[in-house]
Order: structure tokens, then C-alpha cells, then sequence
């Protein structure tokens, strides 16, 4: 019987054979990340009394969420991470202008094909974008890990998703994603790897890639995988990861799958998260002409170099609706530097957007609030209640080109009117 | 092999209701996150019930529907679902974050699908984890299931993973 990429990945990460699902392994993760809750790792390990790690340059950590600090409070919390850092030679630290950890990590060359990959953040299902098996877990479970190597693993049963294309105009992969959540449910792949196939799967670049697979978060998912392919080798090299420091792995042609979903991009139309969750979902016409008050681009699912491009397409030579707050918050310093290089940044700010430092910005709850009765339209990845700021307030989520359009009309609008 | 000795993981109490898919975003607000515990725990899931943080007795017992701890992997949010002193979740199904944040931070669990439709507020239930039986004292109805993995159930008693690692040095030594 064939094996899915989950079962490769957690033998070779355990160095055990022939696993099965359901078993549980204990294996040793490549890289441990952790984010701004680095402080809550930094004071179980204090707790714990030791001080010698099983091995410093797996630790990877970036100040992302509250960032930068924005009061004493949160300022203490980062100066013990950047102090713990420093002391135990953590090499891979990134601070406050760095950007969102998934992003930073992945543009610098440090996540590569086949590897197991921690984080103290959900969305670490992101790391499939290159092949990786990326899968969120507790801040004492990364702290445990900095000490002994290894964490105990799940092998998950296997959802393939195949996705053909080509996308009609004004869809993305975010309305491949959520039409997607919203046939399985939030809880559709929960405990499950979810493996990414299909013709359009195969013609995205790695950036989209990471839509796809940030986004199965939203349907439960332990990870997520796109199978690498030259368009990940080239990322990867032009990320200065070295090839002979990875093996990619792929699964069996007659790996065993829970289940297959198909999405067929040609006949998709752009797709909106209504409140207050994301298997919530409807076609943009459902919605149009909804009110919106605040329209945020930015998060780790929707805030790479090409949603920032695809915002500025949409908005060059309009303007943003008087009333309305257009927040855009690039996903990493890299992302920033290169759309202000090329423009995209000043047509943005002369469409009347905001734009702030690179990091999770107003989907983690730094600026961005709103308050009662007001809607925000996101390009994030969750919209439950009270997530930005009163709890009688509203999040619709969709793509970038959704959000830009329904900052130039005020109203929630379909792009395609637009882009026409 | 030494094993950890510890509590059975049996719970008998008042049970609390909650729905399908809640958040750890309603469990613990972000604006919370970053308060000491004692600010944490006095409004844990009080958007849902405002009731619970104030009434909430250690012992008392958690029955959520499906995908119960859905969206953020903050595992504050499980730490203080067990500081308010509860004895256990029971819940149709759980997220996977918040399934395994339970065992690292030493809440007890159970996963028994079908379990809402068998409880209202304030019913006394009695639930043994490490068993996987489930009572309706105010009904009568009892269910058994699978208990979760005798490694989970050894870190539950030993009340957490970094406790457990403290305990089994040798389950921790990355040489074995």
C-alpha cells in the first residue's frame, strides 16, 4: 500500500518505518518556531530549571504578533525574548521589522522540502507551500522540544484536493479556498493532512501556494501540501537554501486518502466569509452593496508581494470611499521593500490606504479596531466575533482584489465589475 | 519502565453546555492574553455565558458540541479553562490544537461523539477519562468510548508535559 506525504515525513522524522495512521511516534522537528509568545517558552524553560538545549539552531523566533511593543507591558515581554536570544545564541531571531514568522521564515531559505516543522501558531499549516510538514502546537511543547528534540506525533489520516483551473478573472486562491471551506466545513479535515493536487495546483507560484495552504487551518487541518516541484526548487534557491541540504518527498502515486474534495477554478466566482465564521461562505454577489467601514489587507494568508499587486491593480486610479479605513499591512519587510520599489506602494497610498509596519498588524489585534456596529472587510483568515476589537462588530473575509474593490465603492463589491 | 502515579482522572460534577465550534478567540479574548491569570480566568467565555466565570466550581464539568477550541493555538486558553478548577471537557469532537494543548497543559479531556445531545445545564455528570465512561446522573444515560492513548492519560496525571518531563527524565532523553 502506498504512503501518503504525512507518513514519509513523520519516518523520516522519527526514523521509524511503516507507519500507519493513528499511530503515535515520537519525532524530532527541523526547525521549532515560536512568535512573539516566545516569552511564555522562555519562562516554562525557566521553570523547568534547565538551561542546556538540545539544539540552538533549530530555534527560530520572530517578534510578529504585538509588534512592535505597544505598551511597557508587551515591551518586556519582547526585551526578555530578544535578551534569551542573544544569551543562548539564537541565531535565527528576527525582531520586530522582520514581518509575519511564516512569511520571514520562508523567504529567507530557512523552511525546506520534507522537513517537520513546530510552531506556536495555528497557521503553521503554511509550511506545506514548499513541502515541509508544518503543524501548530502549544508554547510548553516548543519549550519541551528546545530541551529534548522531540515531540510526540500523531500520523494523520490524508484529504487530497484536487484544484483545476484556469481561475476565472477576479478569483484567487482564496476564493478557491473558501468555496473549499465552505463545502467541508471548519471542522472537514480535522486531525487530517490535507494534500493539495490537481492542474492549477501545479501552475501557482509558491506565494499562492501559501494561500492554499494557510488557509486549511479553516478546515481543521493538522498540515497541509502542496508536492514541490520546479517552481518550489526555484523559490527555494532564490531563497539561498542549499540543494543537496534537502530531500523533497512526495507521496505514493496509490497512497491511501480519507477522502478526495475537488474544486473546479473555472467556474468559481470570487467567494466571502460571512460572520462570524469561516465556513460561512456565499458568492460576492450575495453580499454586495453590504456597508463596510474598515477594509484591512494584510495577514499571513493575504498580505505576500502578489495580493499587494493585485490590490494596487484594482485600486490604481481610484479612490479609497470617503468614510472608509484601508489598513494595508505587508506580510514581511522584504514584501514592503519590494512594492515600494516598484510603485505599488505609492499607488496604494494614493488611493488613500494606510499602510503600517510589515507583522500580523490588526488580525492579531494591534490597531485596526472597530467599534460597535462596524464592519471590516479581510483579507485574513478568521472572522469571529470580537476578533477586531467590539464584539458587536463584523468580519467578512475574501481577496485582495474583493477588498480593494469594496474600498473604492464602500460597499462590499465583486472585483470582476472592475477588472473587466 | 517507572510510571507516574497521580490522580485517576475521574470527575463528578455541575455540567455547563457550550455549542459546536467555539473559538479559543471566546475562551480567552486576545486583549486577555497577555494579563496574569487571576485577570484571565475571571472571564473565561463570558461573551457565551456570563454565568460561568462567576458560578464556575472546581469540579464542575465542561460538555461542548463539535470542534470544540477551533481557530487560535493559544494554549492560554486551555490553562485557564483549568484554572477555573474544572474537572474535565467532554466534547463531541475537539480541534486538534486544543485536543493536544489539553494534554500539555493537564486538562482532562474526552472525546465521545453525541455527548451534547445528552446534557443540559446543570445536570450531574460523572466521567472517567482514563476510562471512557460517561454517566448522566439526571438521566440515567451512560456512554463508554475509547479512552485517549495511555501516553496522553500518564501526561494527564503527571498534570501536564513539562511536570511529566520533570518526572520521566527517561522518556525525555533525546538519546532514547
Amino acid at each position: 500500500m502506498g504512503k501518503s506525504f504525512a507518513q514519509k515525513a513523520l519516518e523520516r522524522a522519527s526514523g521509524e518505518k511503516d507507519l500507519v495512521p493513528g499511530q503515535i511516534v515520537d519525532a524530532f522537528p527541523d526547525l521549532y518556531m515560536s512568535h512573539t509568545a516566545s516569552w511564555r517558552c522562555i519562562r516554562t524553560l525557566e521553570r523547568m530549571g534547565v538551561d542546556e538545549l538540545y539544539d540552538v539552531d533549530r530555534i527560530a523566533m520572530v517578534m510578529d504578533h504585538i509588534s512592535p511593543a505597544d505598551n511597557a507591558k508587551t515591551a518586556g515581554y519582547h526585551a526578555l525574548c530578544r535578551e534569551f536570544a542573544d544569551r543562548m545564541g539564537v541565531r535565527k531571531f528576527f525582531d520586530v521589522n522582520a514581518g509575519i514568522a511564516h512569511v520571514v521564515l520562508m523567504e529567507r531559505g530557512l523552511i525546506k522540502p520534507g522537513e517537520l516543522i513546530i510552531g506556536t501558531d495555528s497557521h503553521s499549516t503554511i509550511y506545506g507551500a514548499l513541502g515541509a510538514l508544518g503543524t501548530g502546537v502549544g508554547f510548553s511543547e516548543i519549550t519541551a522540544t528546545w530541551v529534548t528534540g522531540k515531540l510526540w506525533m500523531k500520523v494523520p489520516e490524508s484529504i487530497k484536493v484536487e484544484v483545476d483551473g484556469p481561475l476565472a478573472r477576479g478569483t484567487y486562491p482564496k476564493d478557491v479556498m473558501l468555496r473549499l471551506i465552505g463545502d467541508v466545513g471548519a471542522d472537514g479535515a480535522t486531525y487530517c493532512s490535507v494534500e493539495f493536487h490537481g492542474s492549477y495546483v501545479e501552475q501557482m507560484s509558491v506565494s499562492e501556494r501559501m494561500t492554499l495552504c494557510n488557509l486549511a487551518m479553516e478546515m481543521g487541518a493538522k498540515n497541509a501540501f502542496v508536492p514541490p516541484d520546479d517552481t518550489a526548487l526555484a523559490y527555494l534557491d532564490e531563497a539561498g537554501a542549499d540543494r543537496g541540504s534537502y530531500e523533497v518527498l512526495l507521496p505514493d502515486p496509490d497512497a491511501q486518502y480519507r477522502q478526495v474534495e475537488r474544486v473546479d477554478g473555472r467556474s468559481l466566482v470570487p467567494q466571502v466569509a460571512v460572520p462570524h465564521t469561516v465556513d460561512n461562505v456565499v458568492g460576492v454577489d450575495e453580499v454586495a452593496g453590504t456597508k463596510v467601514d474598515q477594509v484591512f489587507i494584510g495577514s499571513c494568508a493575504n498580505a505576500k508581494y502578489d495580493d499587494l499587486a493585485i490590490a494596487a491593480e484594482v485600486l490604481a486610479g481610484n479612490t479609497v470611499a470617503p468614510g472608509v479605513r484601508l489598513i494595508v499591512t505587508p506580510a514581511s519587510s522584504m514584501i514592503m521593500a519590494k512594492a515600494a520599489s516598484d510603485g505599488i506602494v505609492s499607488t496604494l497610498l494614493q488611493a488613500g490606504a494606510l499602510i503600517t509596519n510589515p507583522g500580523c498588524g490588526a488580525c492579531a489585534g494591534s490597531g485596526g479596531a472597530m467599534a460597535d456596529g462596524e464592519v471590516t472587510f479581510s483579507t485574513a483568515n478568521r472572522n469571529f466575533q470580537g476578533r477586531m476589537g467590539s464584539y458587536q462588530s463584523s468580519i467578512y473575509l475574501g481577496s485582495p482584489a474583493t477588498a480593494a474593490a469594496s474600498a473604492i465603492r464602500g460597499v462590499i463589491s465583486n472585483p470582476q465589475e472592475l477588472l473587466a | 519502565m517507572t510510571t507516574v502515579e497521580g490522580p485517576v482522572l475521574q470527575a463528578r460534577g455541575r455540567c455547563w453546555t457550550f455549542g459546536d465550534n467555539i473559538p479559543t478567540d471566546r475562551l480567552v479574548k486576545t486583549k486577555y492574553v497577555v494579563e496574569p491569570m487571576s485577570v484571565i480566568v475571571a472571564h473565561v467565555l463570558e461573551d457565551l455565558n456570563p454565568r460561568f466565570p462567576l458560578e464556575v466550581q472546581p469540579g464542575d464539568i465542561v460538555v461542548a458540541g463539535k470542534h470544540f477550541g477551533q481557530s487560535s493555538g493559544r494554549a492560554i486558553a486551555v490553562k485557564a479553562l483549568k484554572a477555573t478548577g474544572i474537572g474535565c471537557v467532554v466534547a463531541d469532537t475537539f480541534a486538534r490544537t486544543f485536543y493536544r494543548n489539553a494534554f500539555e497543559v493537564g486538562l482532562p479531556v474526552l472525546e465521545l461523539p453525541g455527548v451534547s445531545e445528552l446534557v443540559s445545564d446543570g445536570d450531574v455528570l460523572a466521567v472517567d477519562v482514563a476510562a471512557g465512561t460517561f454517566r448522566n446522573e439526571a438521566t440515567g444515560q451512560e456512554r463508554t468510548v475509547a479512552p485517549p492513548d495511555a501516553f496522553l492519560l500518564e501526561m494527564l496525571r503527571a498534570g501536564g508535559l513539562i511536570p511529566l518531563a520533570k518526572k520521566r527524565t527517561d522518556l525525555f532523553d533525546p538519546a532514547t
